[in-house]
C-alpha cells in the first residue's frame, strides 16, 4: 500500500450507501456513536534532546531538586506547570501529563528510537514510528502530499522500519521557506518538454524487459511524485495564508511556524507531523536554557490547542509532547542537568485523550521510581488505541519473527 | 601580471584543448588505461567459470527454461564499474574500451577496475558499512576513517581476505597504529566502558558467517514454523559473545584482560558467567592463543564453508544487486541455493580467500553477462535460476556516483583535481542523507520513495550537474561536438554507457537541430537531465 494513492478506501457509509443500503449504515454510525468516534491524526512536538521534567510539566517548587525553578496554577485546580507556561496554563483541560513515563535508554539515538516506535533498538527488526503505523493503517483518502511528515527534523526523524522507506517521514525546513525540491528549476514549458522526452527514454530500455520494469515502480514513483508537485495541496505547507494575527499567537519561531503548518496539513489528510524544538539537552546552564525554550514552546503548544478547538478538530487529533528522556533530579556543579530516563514527563492532548488529567507521580525527593510508572509502550499503544488501530495486531518482521504494533497495553485513565 | 596574464591564457588554451581530445579523440596518449586480462585466461581460472556456467544451464533445462541472449559488451562494462568503483565509466575510459576488440576486452576491463584505487577505496566502503554500520561511532573511540583506509589498502594489496577478517576479530593496540582494531572499537558501550561483546557476537555472525543468531542474545532461538524445534541455543550466542568478555578498550587501546564473561538474562532478571564456545564444528577451533585469536582463527579456518560461502554470497550481492542466496543473512546455516555457490566457495578457500580472484571469477561467469532484457517475456522463473540479469536499484551511493561521473567527461578519480575530488566528496554525502539509506538486504528490493524521486528532479545536487555549466559535460558537449549526431551519442555514453536507439537518437538530434549558443546549451541540459531521471540511470540492469 503506497501511502499516497490509495483512494479505494471508500469510507463505510459512502459504500453502504453505494450499495442502497443508506439504512444500514445510519444504524451502524448509530451504534458507533455510543462508543467514540476514533482520533485521525497524530502531531508531535519533539522536543529534541531531552526536556527537564523539572522545567516543564513536572515542577517541584520549593523542594531540593528544583533547584530554584518556580511554577504556575492552571486552569485545573491542583495541577502545576513550570513557571513560563502563562498560555498553555489556560489551556490545561485539554492537556492530561504522564509524570511516571520510563524508559531504559539514556543515550540520545537510542532514547529518540525508544520514544518514536516504542521500543527499544533491536538488532532483529527496525520497528515503526508512530507516524508510519498511522499512515500504515489508516486510510488514504485523496491526499496527494507524503501523509507523514517531520518538521524541522533532528537527526534521527521518525521512520518507517518494517513498513518500509515509503513511511519515512517527508523532511520539511522553516514554513517560511520554499518546500524542498517540489519546484522544477526551469520553466512549467521546459519542464513538460523534458516530461515527454523522458518517455522516449523509458520506452527504449522497456523493449525486451516488459514487465519486469512495472515491478521496479520507478515510473509510478515518478508520477505520484509529480502529483504532489502539482498538488493544490502543497498550500497546506503555506503559512503565509494565514492571518498574521494568528501568525503571532503561534509565535514568530521556525517552531511556532511548524505547529501552523502542521494543523493546515492533517486539513488536507496528513497523518502524522512532527515538528522539532531542538535545544532541551541542558548539561549546563540548565534552568536558562529551559526558560529559553519555554518561551517558544508555551506560545505554540497553546496556540495550536486552541486553533484546533477553534475548527472544532482538537477531537480528532492528538497532539502529543515528549523527548527522548529527561534530566537528573540533581543540579549539576555547571547548574546543569544530564540525561535521566528513569522517570520523566509527556504531555497529551485532543483525540479523545482527558484533559486536566494526571497519570503517575514522580518522587519529590528525585529516586528513580515513580508512582503508577508507564512504560512508553504503554503510552504508544495509548495513542494508536486512540486512532482506533488495534495496537495488538502483528507484523511479520524480517527473519519470520512477529512484531505487535505496540507490546503496551493502553493507559485506561487517560482514554476515559 | 603581463605574465601572469598571459599564462592564465595558456592554461585556459590547453585545459579548452584537452577537454577537447578527451571527448572526440581517438588518439590520446595521456590517461592510457590497459586491459589486459591477467590470470583470466589461465586453464584453472576457465576451468571454475565453466563449471560454474554448466551448472546454471543444467537447472535451466532441467526447468525448461531459455536465458536470456548475452548483454552488449558497454552494458556489463557499466555492471563492474558500479559495483567495483560505485559510478559509471567514464567516457574517457570509455572510448578507449571501445578500441579493444571485443572478446577479451571485458576480462580486462575487471583488472583495469580491481587496480584503481576507486576499486578498494569504494569497497572498502561497503564492506565497512557491512560490518560495523554507518554510524560515526564515539568519538576518538573509533576511527572510522582509518578503518576505512586500512580495509582500502588491503583490497588494494589484495590481502587474504581471511587475514583482513582475522585482524579485526583479534588485533590489540592503539586505533590510530593498527586500524584494524577500530572493528572491536566500534562496537564500544558507554555505558560498560568496553566494547559490548553481545553486538560484537552479532557482528561477527553476520558480517563474516552470514548467520543471523540475534534472537537468541535473551531466550532460545525457535523455528517460527515449528516452536518445538531449537535453532540456536541462548548458550550458543553468549558463549560465542564470551570470546569478547575479556576485551578491554582504554582510551584509545584495544587489549585481552582477565577475568569470566556473565550475561544478563533479561527474561528472569539474574546474570551467568559462561565460558567460551562456537555454536558449531567446534573442531575447527585451535587450543591455543587469546580468545579472540582463537575465534579469528575459527571464523577463518578454510573448513569452515560458512565463512567462504558467507563471503561470496556478499560479493555477488555487490556485483548483481542481489545476493546468490535469498538473503545475505540468514537464520541458518542450511539454507538452499544455485549449486554456484559452494564452486566459488570452495575456490574461494582452496585459493587462500584471494579476492581479487573471486571478483574475477564471478565477472566471468554467463550470469554475470546475460541481458536484461530479451526478446521473450522474462518471468519471475529467468528472475528466481539466474536466466537474466537482475534489475535492482542502485545504492545512492552508486547514483550520487554516477551523476558526478557522467556530468564530467574526465575520469573522476585519485588523479583529478583537488577541487573536483572534494565536490565529489560533499556532494555525496549530502546527497545520500537526503535520498536515505538503507541496508543492503533491503535496499535492492525497495521501491523508491518519493523525496527521492523529487530530490532527483528538482534538488540542485542533481539539476545542478544537468545545467549547462562551463565544467558540466553537457556544456562541454554542446561546444565541441562535431555535430548534433555526436552530442546525442556522447551524452547517452556519458550517462548510460551505451549509444541511443536509432529513435532515441532521432528524437534529440531533431531537438538540437539548428540550435546554438545558450539555446544549445539548454537543449543538452535538458537531454542530461531526461536520461538523469530515467529508470535506466536508477537501476543496475
Amino acid at each position: 500500500m503506497h501511502p499516497l494513492t490509495c483512494n479505494y478506501h471508500l469510507p463505510r457509509r459512502n459504500f453502504l450507501a453505494a450499495a442502497g443500503l443508506g439504512w444500514l449504515g445510519t444504524a451502524l454510525a448509530r451504534s458507533a456513536e455510543t462508543e467514540k468516534t476514533p482520533a485521525k491524526s497524530v502531531i508531535i512536538l519533539w522536543m529534541g534532546g531531552g526536556p527537564s521534567q523539572l522545567e516543564t510539566f513536572d515542577p517541584k517548587p520549593g523542594t531540593n531538586i528544583a533547584g530554584g525553578s518556580l511554577a504556575r496554577d492552571t486552569s485545573v485546580k491542583g495541577v502545576q506547570l513550570a513557571a513560563g507556561f502563562a498560555q498553555l496554563a489556560d489551556q490545561m483541560e485539554h492537556v492530561a501529563l504522564v509524570r511516571s513515563l520510563t524508559s531504559f535508554e539514556g543515550d540520545h539515538e537510542r532514547g529518540t528510537y525508544t520514544l518514536k516506535t516504542g521500543n527499544r533498538p533491536d538488532p532483529t527488526v527496525n520497528f515503526p514510528s508512530l507516524g508510519a503505523i498511522a499512515c500504515h493503517d489508516l486510510p488514504a483518502g485523496n491526499t496527494e502530499i507524503p501523509r507523514h511528515v517531520s518538521i524541522l527534523p533532528g537527526q534521527w526523524p521518525a521512520r518507517g522500519g518494517v513498513l518500509g522507506a515509503e513511511y519515512d517521514a517527508f523532511k520539511m525546513y522553516d514554513p517560511a521557506d520554499k518546500v524542498p525540491d517540489v519546484t522544477p528549476n526551469v520553466s512549467a514549458e521546459r519542464f513538460a518538454e523534458r516530461i515527454k522526452d523522458l518517455d522516449v527514454v523509458e520506452d527504449a530500455f522497456a523493449r525486451g524487459r516488459g514487465s519486469r520494469l512495472g515491478n521496479t515502480g520507478h515510473k509510478d514513483t515518478m508520477e505520484r511524485a509529480r502529483r504532489m508537485m502539482s498538488s493544490e495541496q502543497l498550500k497546506a505547507f503555506d503559512v503565509s495564508k494565514e492571518s498574521a494575527a494568528l501568525r503571532k499567537e503561534y509565535g514568530d519561531t521556525p517552531f511556532g511556524r511548524g505547529c501552523l503548518a502542521a494543523r493546515r496539513l492533517l486539513e488536507v489528510g496528513v497523518r502524522c507531523v512532527e515538528v522539532t524544538l531542538d535545544g532541551w539537552d541542558t548539561h549546563a546552564k540548565n534552568h536558562e536554557l529551559c526558560a529559553k525554550n519555554v518561551a517558544i514552546l508555551d506560545p505554540a503548544f497553546a496556540a495550536l490547542i486552541r486553533d484546533l478547538k477553534k475548527h472544532d478538530t482538537l477531537k480528532d487529533t492528538i497532539v502529543l509532547c515528549i523527548g527522548e528522556f529527561g534530566r537528573t533530579p540533581i543540579v549539576n556543579p555547571v547548574g546543569g542537568r544530564d540525561h535521566w530516563p528513569h522517570n520523566f514527563t509527556a504531555a497529551i492532548a485532543g483525540g479523545g485523550i482527558r484533559g486536566g488529567m494526571v497519570v503517575g507521580e514522580s518522587d519529590p525527593e528525585g529516586g528513580k521510581k515513580p508512582k503508577d510508572p508507564v512504560p512508553v509502550q504503554d503510552l504508544h499503544a495509548t495513542v494508536l488505541k486512540a486512532l482506533g488501530i488495534n495496537w495488538e495486531r502483528t507484523l511479520r518482521g524480517p527473519i519470520g519473527r512477529t512484531i505487535r504494533l505496540s507490546s503496551g497495553n493502553p493507559v485506561g485513565a487517560l482514554l476515559g | 601580471m603581463l605574465v601572469r596574464n598571459l599564462l592564465f591564457v595558456v592554461v585556459v588554451i590547453a585545459a579548452v584543448g584537452g577537454l577537447r581530445a578527451s571527448l572526440f579523440p581517438q588518439n590520446t596518449q595521456t590517461r592510457k588505461i590497459h586491459l589486459d586480462p591477467g590470470t583470466t585466461t589461465d586453464d584453472d581460472f576457465r576451468a571454475v567459470v565453466r563449471k560454474v556456467d554448466e551448472s546454471f544451464r543444467n537447472d535451466w533445462e532441467a526447468h525448461g527454461i531459455t536465458p536470456a541472449p548475452l548483454a552488449p559488451d558497454l552494458a556489463v562494462a557499466r555492471r563492474l564499474s558500479l559495483a567495483l568503483t560505485g559510478s559509471v565509466p567514464s567516457l574517457e575510459e570509455i572510448r578507449q574500451f571501445e578500441h579493444y576488440p571485443e572478446g577479451q576486452r571485458l576480462d580486462g576491463w575487471a583488472n583495469h577496475l580491481l587496480r584503481d584505487r576507486r576499486y578498494s577505496d569504494y569497497f572498502a566502503d561497503r564492506l565497512a558499512r557491512a560490518y560495523v554500520g554507518t554510524e560515526d561511532g564515539p568519538l576518538l573511540i573509533y576511527r572510522k576513517r582509518r578503518f576505512n583506509a586500512w580495509l582500502s589498502d588491503q583490497l588494494h594489496h589484495n590481502t587474504p581476505y581471511g587475514e583482513m577478517v582475522r585482524q579485526m576479530i583479534a588485533a590489540r593496540g592503539l586505533n590510530t597504529d593498527q586500524p584494524a582494531v577500530n572493528f572491536i572499537a566500534a562496537a564500544y558501550d558507554e555505558g560498560k566502558e568496553k566494547p559490548d561483546p553481545e553486538k560484537l557476537a552479532i557482528r561477527v555472525t553476520r558480517a563474516f558467517l552470514g548467520l543471523r543468531i540475534d534472537c537468541a542474545q535473551c531466550h532460545d532461538f525457535k523455528n517460527p514454523a515449528d516452536y518445538e524445534q531449537i535453532i540456536w541455543k541462548q548458550t550458543d550466542f553468549q558463549s560465542l559473545a564470551a570470546f569478547f568478555g575479556q576485551t578491554r578498550h582504554i582510551v584509545t587501546h584495544i587489549s585481552d584482560g582477565e577475568g569470566e564473561y556473565a550475561f544478563e538474562d533479561r527474561v528472569n532478571g539474574s546474570t551467568h558467567e559462561i565460558g567460551v564456545g562456537v555454536p558449531f564444528s567446534p573442531e575447527l577451533m585451535p587450543e591455543e592463543g587469546t580468545r579472540r585469536e582463537r575465534l579469528a582463527a575459527w571464523v577463518t579456518n578454510p573448513q569452515n564453508k560458512a565463512f567462504s560461502r558467507a563471503t561470496v554470497n556478499r560479493v555477488w550481492a555487490m556485483m548483481f544487486g542481489r545476493p546468490l542466496l535469498k538473503r545475505i543473512e540468514s537464520p541458518t546455516l542450511d539454507e538452499r541455493g544455485p549449486a554456484a555457490l559452494d564452486i566459488l566457495a570452495a575456490d574461494f578457500a582452496s585459493h587462500n580467500y584471494d579476492l581479487n580472484r573471486l571478483i574475477l571469477l564471478i565477472a566471468s561467469t554467463e550470469v554475470f553477462r546475460l541481458d536484461s532484457a530479451a526478446p521473450f517475456e522474462i518471468t519471475d522463473a529467468h528472475d528466481e535460476r539466474w536466466a537474466a540479469f537482475p534489475l535492482s536499484r542502485l545504492r545512492p551511493e552508486q547514483i550520487i556516483g554516477s551523476v558526478i561521473q557522467a556530468a564530467s567527461v574526465r575520469t573522476i578519480d585519485k588523479n583529478s583535481q583537488l577541487f573536483v575530488r572534494a565536490t565529489r566528496f560533499f556532494n555525496e554525502k549530502d546527497f545520500v542523507t537526503r535520498y536515505g539509506d538503507a541496508d543492503d538486504d533491503d535496499f535492492a528490493k525497495a521501491h523508491g520513495t518519493i523525496p527521492q524521486r523529487l530530490l532527483m528532479m528538482n534538488g540542485d545536487l542533481v539539476d545542478g550537474k544537468a545545467r549547462s555549466e562551463l565544467l558540466n559535460a553537457s556544456a562541454q558537449i554542446a561546444m565541441f561536438a562535431p555535430d548534433d549526431q555526436a552530442a546525442v551519442e556522447t551524452a547517452y555514453l556519458c550517462v548510460f554507457t551505451r549509444k541511443p536507439t536509432l529513435k532515441e537518437s532521432e528524437h534529440f538530434v531533431a531537438k538540437l537541430a539548428g540550435t546554438k549558443g545558450d539555446e544549445r546549451r539548454n537543449h543538452l541540459a535538458d537531454m542530461y537531465w531526461v536520461l538523469f531521471n530515467s529508470t535506466e540511470m536508477s537501476f543496475n540492469h
